[in-house]
């Protein structure tokens, strides 16, 4: 394997690593302050992407308004999925709130299928995206340059409100204790649904993104980015923002890597993900950046 | 209070035991093949839903590996129950791999095998996850069974890749199911009872308490997810030899929601509830196909939409544990003490209204 053959594969598992970091970061934080893996997390994708899709094809939105107008939408579907279905029940037992988050995947997924159709849609790319520069050998997607780009600012604008707003406090303290925040005078059902909102638009502008790389449209295309952004947030340690984005890296670079290394491998590709999490609960079960969580 | 009297549960549950089996060599006799299906699926779901139940239900850790492990069992059993000419004679991408080829069992001996297997499997997983945190079994559950698919895909030399395994024995019948239907059910009501079921309840209630008080939470969740798993596994075999064709694309993970659908319904940690309602939802799932075909309604036109029974099915899960979260029988079991005691209530009451 030459340099520059090398180099393409990892600024392929960069543009990768960043599409599942940016989903790896909501998980993470729904589960920072909830400790409630949200099933429903990966299907936002598909929800921002089709939402792009009928914007650009059937009202023909310029790019720019209709990308925008995914990531509200799929803000508010965020923060509905937490007010209808989690907030009810967040006294209750942790096991019914998976149980209702897988039963709310689900029906997004057949909600899509039922009002859109199984058929694949190809995404319209916009120019701006499209085609490739050289440098030497090198080819490297435009594409690629906008999502690397996209989710180091995305990252520095989450960790920011992180740390320093007051309502990222609030969110770090809820992940700490929720009932003594509350008596703290803090709403904390708010806080809540801005860390859905948050993590919502983040899995907004993944979705954008992803379908731009992977062009095709339909209801099931979340479940598989979902499952492997989660092991991202596992692997990055759970709670952990800058964790997560990490953990995405590590585990986009590892699939390109590895398939692009042992070629026979690549109907594996999608258990790669699974033996790293195995091993990570094995060897290293705070993930590599520590756990941001109280036990 | 009821009044348990041991001697006469057993004679009660031995009779009822005999009507079941009479109506079912009477069903193997006179009904119609479709029926006779359907009362095989019943059986099977039956042995799912109750060792699905006893990981989630009764010791609440919530997992998503039943598609998984009836793939698993059902690879596993097929692949020992084929003769080696059958064998040489389906695998025609690539020859089977060596000692696969040459073993052939009989159909109970490759339904144990099938149940240790994934037993084992279980155990590999469990490992892992119970050492650390509960919550991740979720997801590697899940993830198991994306990656079981994958693995049937690819190692086409033990599953014959995508075109799967055609032509299996049909030694699935009534009596083979619900024997070992019967067999599960009595297995896990006695763990259930038993100091280990005892533990595991305790664990889902509070783990750090139960720990507080000497039990290891770590082996007792381990045992639950093999020991569920092993069913499982069996009933994969069984379901094999059922259909007589396996695939991988047949082991999607609707199997694992239905089943996560009939264990809501009817009440989590009640074993008669999981009976009672795979007992419905197989039986009504039949009924519900109609909601997907085309029917006329008062002279309107109502066409079928595909994938609406599973909108439906999902609405009803929210719906469940949102409002109904005890579902049909909460955390009760059956106990003919509180069947008597019922009927002795109705008959006092009827000689008062007299």
């Amino acid at each position: 394997m030459d340099l520059s053959f090398a180099t393409q594969q990892v600024i392929y598992g960069l543009t990768l690593g960043c599409l599942y970091g940016l989903l790896a970061i909501g998980y993470t934080m729904v589960y920072g302050v909830l400790r409630l893996i949200n099933f429903a997390h990966g299907d936002l994708l598909m929800v921002s992407a089709y939402v792009a899709f009928f914007g650009i094809i059937i009202f023909s939105l310029p790019w720019p308004v209709a990308f925008l107008g995914a990531a509200i939408f799929t803000a508010v579907i965020g923060i509905l999925i937490d007010r209808g279905a989690y907030k009810p029940i967040r006294k209750s037992p942790r096991i019914s709130a998976l149980i209702t988050a897988i039963g709310v995947s689900f029906l997004l997924e057949n909600l899509a299928l039922v009002l859109i159709g199984g058929r694949p849609k190809s995404f319209p790319i916009p120019t701006l995206f499209n085609g490739s520069l050289s440098i030497g050998e090198l080819k490297v997607p435009v594409l690629s340059l906008w999502i690397l780009s996209l989710t180091l600012v995305l990252l520095v604008i989450v960790i920011g409100i992180v740390h320093k707003t007051r309502i990222g406090m609030a969110m770090r303290a809820l992940s700490r204790d929720i009932e003594t925040v509350s008596l703290m005078g803090i709403d904390e059902n708010r806080v809540i649904s801005f860390t859905f909102a948050l993590g919502s638009i983040l899995a907004a502008f993944g979705g954008v993104m992803w379908c731009m790389r992977y062009p095709a449209v339909e209801p099931f295309m979340g479940v598989i980015p979902g499952l492997k952004a989660f092991v991202a947030a596992v692997l990055g340690g759970i709670g952990n923002v800058t964790g997560a984005a990490i953990g995405g890296l590590i585990l986009g670079l590892a699939e390109v890597l590895i398939v692009a290394i042992q070629p026979d491998w690549s109907g594996y590709r999608d258990a790669i993900a699974f033996c790293i999490m195995i091993v990570i609960l094995l060897t290293r079960p705070r993930g590599i950046m520590g756990e941001n969580l109280p036990d | 209070m009821p009044d348990e009297n041991p001697k006469r549960d057993k004679f009660l549950t031995f009779i009822s035991l005999s009507f079941l089996l009479c109506f079912l060599w009477y069903a193997d006799n006179h009904f119609s093949n479709y029926t006779l299906r359907i009362l095989n699926n019943i059986a099977i779901f039956i042995i799912l839903a109750v060792s699905y139940n006893l990981i989630n239900g009764i010791t609440g850790q919530f997992s998503l590996e039943p598609n998984a492990f009836l793939a698993v069992g059902a690879y596993t059993s097929a692949i020992f129950t084929l003769s080696p000419e059958e064998k040489l004679r389906s695998f025609i991408i690539e020859p089977m791999a060596w000692p696969l080829s040459e073993i052939s069992l009989s159909f109970p001996a490759s339904l144990v095998v099938a149940g240790v297997v994934t037993a084992f499997m279980a155990l590999l997983m469990a490992i892992p996850v119970f050492r650390v945190r509960g919550d991740y079994l979720a997801i590697v559950t899940l993830g198991f069974g994306e990656v079981i698919q994958v693995v049937a895909n690819n190692i086409v030399s033990v599953t014959n890749g995508p075109l799967g395994i055609k032509g299996l024995a049909p030694h699935t019948n009534i009596w083979w199911s619900w024997g070992i239907c019967i067999f599960t059910v009595l297995c896990v009501v006695r763990l259930v009872n038993s100091s280990y079921g005892r533990a595991m309840k305790a664990v889902r209630e509070d783990e750090t308490a139960a720990m507080a008080m000497g039990i290891n939470a770590f082996r007792i969740k381990t045992l639950a997810f093999t020991f569920s798993a092993f069913f499982e596994g069996v009933a994969g075999g069984l379901l094999a030899h059922l259909i007589t064709t396996i695939s991988p694309s047949l082991f999607t993970f609707l199997l694992t929601f239905n089943l996560l659908i009939i264990i809501v319904v009817g009440g989590l940690g009640s074993t008669t509830g999981a009976i009672i309602s795979a007992v419905l939802i197989t039986w009504g799932g039949e009924a519900l196909r109609l909601v997907e075909e085309p029917i006329s309604v008062l002279g309107f036109e109502y066409e079928g939409i595909p994938g609406m029974r599973m909108v439906l099915f999902s609405l009803i899960l929210i719906f469940v544990m949102l409002f109904a979260r005890s579902g049909l029988m909460g955390r009760n079991e059956f106990r003919w003490a509180i069947l008597i005691n019922w009927l002795k209530r109705r008959k006092t009451s009827e000689a008062k209204n007299q």
